[in-house]
């Protein structure tokens, strides 16, 4: 039966489970389901697009930057909202958003990444650098205070830098490329360390909502595996080299263990982020209050207090 | 002859001091036999108990003597007790012993607060003071463990050894393997406890559903043995692996539940009095004070519940107060009405006046009745529970009925996918748990039927 059957290429090669008609190309990291390319690259869309309907994360003639690296998960996120956004009528305004922090050897080469990006999506390109905002990059940063805690003082500064290039875009909303992993590993550090009231938020889909430009993560639910998986079979240009500044010690350790577990158990990815979601975190708990900073009227964010330090 | 020598150099003070440490110590300083001695030179070799100034301090207690280290970890214990009111004078406790480091101290420190109690009521005219009543249980897993059968008797033995070389007041022991919650035909059982073990396919699952079959026989010894109490020896360490496990496995709501001083969810109140003492302080109470454990009865962990515990481990090993860390963030979730025991007035009519204060505590928020899960015993949530009683609609079978009361966890690691295997593990189950899935049902038909309203509320709109 099977040696009559034309279409059948390799003697014992499976169907894709989904359309069971073509060859099965890769096992599905989430499921571990063995399907061809395009079931694959259907069932990934669609499954981002079921998340942007069901939290209603876009409004039409809505103006959205994409927080753009150059690395997999903005790339990624960037292509698949073009094609949604076509495909479903979302009708959205999409701009890509940088920001140079001033590391050299890796954010120049990142941001030429982007730069092409920006000619092959056909999305506009705005970049903002910590030098212009802030007087400062992050290599200066770096020879004045040391390696130690420079990924806070950058963290920090980005957060705004964002922000604040979102503003002269005058979009309405900021989507970024945290994926699955990222936010399960996030609610782990935060039980690891303590951090009560980054536990309560830590899982939302939309954050900021009461700030001036709200952030969505479309990829909230979309494992890492199947990010890289589709570039590479889409042939998406990225760039993935890390920071060369960042120690990685203990998010190192967090990482680490998401991976042996997503490896016994794919869905534990999915199970963490679950469990973010449910808890239920007392009243009774002091929660930390967020307000304007009285020097440059953003959002309060320690910006102007590491300002301080680094003029001393 | 070495007091003589530095005699002459020093003084007779200086040489009394000397020779009265010396003896002291009963170690031989070949440096004072050669240079006078200073107090510099004094300092290095003997570093005193910070609290008693009087012991030598021993590695890894954090700077205490080996008395002063068992009075801390016995203050917390009692810190415990005192505080939520775990153990009351009119109590009859079973101590769930495993053999492991824990269980061992609980026991002990158990056994000393008994014996003090008892000395009180002795010495007291009127017996106002009741002692309360202590038992000891031990589950028999060698039906499903690997162990050789020479080294379980051995501890069986040694267990027999440690609870009767206890002092008065009596404690019995109870030895029960676990096949005896499906059937008193212990063979029986034993095929029937087997046979449920092999319809689970996930590693982690089946660990897990032998953790609830063994509360299930904890559950059972007590009830029929007319304990009020039952108390577990789980420590800070423990506490922290099991809440990572729980948000691993998508417990989030639930892992408040099992986490606090006490759990009234049972007939018997679980309750927890070593929670704020680590394996590491426990495992070295053990070999200082010499209380032997069964070492043999470690049974090997696999899947997510090992792993959880080596990155812990990990964790432990570069920052020490990550387990405490841990388990601060967990009891900053919101507990369950459970986690508190119900008050009885009978008993504080009966205690002297000066023995009614208690510690006012907070109010918690919760829902009146709380909907568990009909394998772990977990609560399930709003959303949860939706997604159940969809499932609910159209069902006819007991086992799709059980499988549609167990939480989404439960479902995925522990319930047979395919419908006959489900079956099969169904009539496999023992009674209580099956017959929680009945009460699940049945009880609180108003909840349901509101619940069942807005599923059909929204069909209707749907149909519009």
């Amino acid at each position: 039966m099977e040696d009559n059957d034309g279409k059948q290429k390799k003697a014992g090669g499976r169907l894709c489970s989904i359309c069971t008609q073509r060859k099965a190309a890769l096992k599905r990291p989430k499921t571990l389901e063995q399907i061809c390319r395009e079931c694959f690259f259907d069932v990934f869309e669609e499954e981002i697009h079921k998340v942007i309907i069901d939290n209603q994360l876009f409004k039409s003639g809505e103006r959205i930057a994409i927080g753009a690296s150059g690395g997999k998960d903005s790339t990624v996120l960037a292509y698949v909202l073009s094609e949604l956004n076509r495909r479903h009528n979302y009708g959205l305004d999409l701009f890509l958003l940088s920001v140079d922090e001033g590391i050299t050897g890796y954010r120049d080469d990142s941001l030429e990444t982007v730069k092409r990006n920006e000619v092959q999506y056909g999305l506009p390109l705005k970049v903002v650098s910590y030098k212009d905002l802030y007087g400062w990059t992050m290599d200066e940063i770096v020879k004045m205070i040391g390696l130690k805690n420079n990924c806070t003082f950058c963290g920090v500064f980005r957060r705004q830098a964002l922000d604040r290039g979102a503003a002269l875009l005058k979009v309405d909303k900021v989507a970024t490329g945290h994926n699955a992993d990222d936010i399960a590993e996030t609610v782990l550090l935060n039980i690891l360390r303590g951090d009560i009231a980054r536990l309560g938020r830590c899982t939302s889909i939309i954050t900021g909502e009461d700030g001036p430009i709200p952030r969505c993560k479309p990829f909230k639910y979309t494992y890492e595996k199947e990010i890289v998986m589709y570039a590479y079979f889409k042939k998406l240009d990225y760039f993935s080299t890390e920071c060369i500044y960042s120690p990685n010690a203990y998010r190192g350790f967090a990482r680490e263990f998401i991976k042996d577990l997503e490896r016994i158990r794919p869905r534990a990815i999915l199970d963490i982020i679950k469990s973010g979601e449910d808890f239920r975190i007392s009243t009774t708990t002091k929660m930390p209050e967020q307000g304007t900073c009285e020097r440059c009227g953003y959002i309060s964010s320690q910006v102007c207090y590491i300002f301080s330090c680094l003029h001393i | 002859m070495a007091c003589g020598l530095t005699g002459t150099g020093t003084g007779t003070g200086t040489c009394g001091s000397s020779c009265y440490k010396d003896n002291n110590d009963g170690i031989e300083d070949s440096t004072n036999t050669f240079s006078p001695p200073s107090s510099t030179t004094l300092l290095p070799h003997m570093k005193l108990c910070y609290k008693c100034k009087e012991e030598e301090v021993i590695n890894s207690t954090g700077g205490l003597c080996g008395i002063c280290f068992r009075n801390s970890l016995f203050a917390k214990f009692k810190q415990s007790i005192t505080t939520h009111d775990l153990i009351s004078s009119t109590d009859n406790i079973l101590i769930a012993f495993s053999g492991g480091p824990s269980s061992r101290v609980v026991l002990e420190f158990v056994h000393e607060i008994q014996q003090k109690a008892q000395k009180n009521s002795d010495a007291s005219r009127d017996k106002l003071y009741p002692v309360f009543g202590v038992g000891v249980a031990f589950i028999d897993e060698s039906a499903v463990t690997s162990i050789a059968s020479d080294d379980l008797d051995n501890a069986m033995q040694d267990l027999r050894l440690i609870v009767s070389s206890l002092a008065l007041p009596t404690k019995e022991l109870h030895i029960v393997p676990i096949q005896s919650i499906f059937s008193t035909d212990l063979k029986d059982g034993r095929n029937k406890l087997n046979e449920l073990l092999d319809t689970v396919n996930d590693v982690t699952g089946k660990e897990d559903l032998l953790c609830h079959l063994r509360m299930l026989c904890l559950q059972k010894i007590a009830f029929e043995n007319k304990y009020n109490k039952l108390v577990l020896g789980s420590c800070t360490s423990r506490i922290a692996c099991h809440v990572l496990s729980a948000a691993v496995k998508g417990q989030g709501y639930s892992l408040p539940a099992d986490i606090q001083y006490i759990d009234a969810r049972w007939k018997t109140p679980v309750v927890l009095p070593l929670r704020d003492c680590l394996a590491q302080e426990l495992n070295l109470l053990c070999r200082l004070n010499s209380l032997k454990t069964l070492d043999v009865l470690d049974a090997p962990r696999s899947g997510i519940n090992d792993l959880v515990s080596k990155f812990l481990t990990t964790l432990q090993e570069e920052n020490p107060a990550r387990e405490r860390t841990i388990v601060r963030t967990a009891e900053k979730l919101i507990p369950f009405h459970f986690n508190r025991l119900k008050e009885t007035k009978d008993t504080d009519e009966t205690l002297p006046r000066r023995r009614r204060r208690k510690v006012n505590l907070q109010p918690y928020e919760s829902v009146p009745s709380e909907f568990l899960c009909s394998i772990c015993c977990s609560p399930i949530n709003k959303l949860d529970m939706e997604c159940l009683n969809s499932k609910l609609e159209g069902c006819e079978t007991n086992f799709t009925i059980f499988g549609a009361s167990c939480c989404p966890s439960c479902q995925f690691q522990i319930l047979p996918k395919d419908s006959s295997s489900r079956e099969q593990f169904y009539s496999l189950l023992p009674r209580q748990m099956t017959t929680r899935a009945s009460d699940f049902i049945g009880g609180d038909q108003t909840w349901l039927r509101e619940q069942i309203k807005d599923c059909l509320l929204s069909d209707s709109e749907d149909g519009t």
